[in-house]
């Protein structure tokens, strides 16, 4: 089962490389844009073929080392789900 | 005191904080590697600076996971000495022996420079052979020195004495122009609450003799030495 996991820098926290981005895209003319974050995706396969345990498994996942949770948000996206 | 010097695949710093220890201080220093759990005694454990596995995933995130970390996580408990110095601090961080976390510098640039840092707390085993508001300088070489926490971690941090070196400027002032990475607080050192485990992006190991730019961080060596029963 694919899943998806979506890890950002937390809400409130500084992101140096969001600013920089949001910066650049106003410079290109996009001056509608702000409150760019920069994260990572990550995809992974997981051999059962329960949503639920798959959504947990990741969550332990996020917990213990795809995100670091005190300074990183994460969203999980469970195929089927 | 006998010294432990951990190499982790990626770290760089391990033959110069060895060098400083053995050649320069003479003290008894032996190199551990990640891949084995034993500690063989040592009375004091340092992480190296470098690059550990790359810095893949976040700076220091999968080394935390390496046999070794798990002696270096008991050790800690048990009140045992454990410093980290710059991937070595990241590392600490991200097995959460010390608070916070570091992220990528507010330049986004490397910075490889000298800075001058104050003593903010002299009386832990990293910093008693100074004085309060003593400045040294250090070099730093880093992408991610960023020092953040939540705001109620920040504050207590700072309640509790826990940051031991901030960033100031050459009249001894914790301005924002002296903070090279954006740290919060121009924090560059910090104890944990039991103040056995320190950590700190400036390299003390590369400030150990005068002809090669200034001895400041033997001093820090020194004292850990000085807390040696």
């Amino acid at each position: 089962m694919r899943v998806e996991v979506f890890v950002t820098p937390r809400e409130g926290i500084l992101d140096p490389q969001g600013r920089a981005v949001e910066h650049s895209l106003k410079s290109l003319g996009f001056e509608l844009v702000s409150g760019v974050r920069v994260g990572k995706y990550i995809v992974l396969e997981l051999a059962t073929e329960s949503p639920a345990q798959a959504r947990q498994l990741a969550e332990q996942m996020c917990e213990q080392l795809l995100a670091n949770t005190v300074i990183e948000d994460y969203r999980i996206r469970v195929e089927g789900e | 005191m006998k010294w432990g010097v951990i190499t982790f695949p990626g770290s760089l710093d391990d033959g110069d904080a060895l060098y400083a220890l053995r050649e320069v201080m003479g003290q008894e220093a032996i190199a551990l590697w990640h891949a084995d759990e034993r500690l063989y005694g040592v009375e004091c454990v340092v992480l190296p600076g470098g690059f550990s596995y790359g810095d893949y995933l976040r700076c220091g995130a999968l080394a935390r996971f390496s046999p070794v970390m798990k002696s270096v996580a008991r050790f800690a408990r048990d009140g045992g000495l454990v410093l980290g110095i710059c991937n070595g601090f990241q590392i600490l961080c991200e097995a959460r022996l010390l608070p916070g976390a570091l992220t990528r510098n507010r330049s986004l640039s490397f910075i490889c420079d000298r800075v001058a840092l104050r003593v903010e707390n002299a009386s832990t085993p990293l910093t008693r052979l100074f004085s309060v508001g003593d400045v040294i300088r250090l070099p730093i070489k880093h992408g991610a020195g960023l020092f953040v926490a939540s705001d109620e971690e920040l504050a207590l941090v700072e309640k509790r004495g826990q940051v031991l070196l901030r960033y100031v400027n050459a009249e001894g002032q914790a301005t924002d122009e002296a903070n090279p990475n954006g740290s919060l607080n121009n924090i560059a050192a910090i104890a944990n609450e039991t103040f056995n485990v320190f950590g700190l992006m400036p390299h003390p190991e590369h400030a150990v003799e005068a002809d090669l730019g200034g001895e400041d961080g033997l001093k820090l060596f020194y004292s850990l030495v000085a807390e040696d029963r």
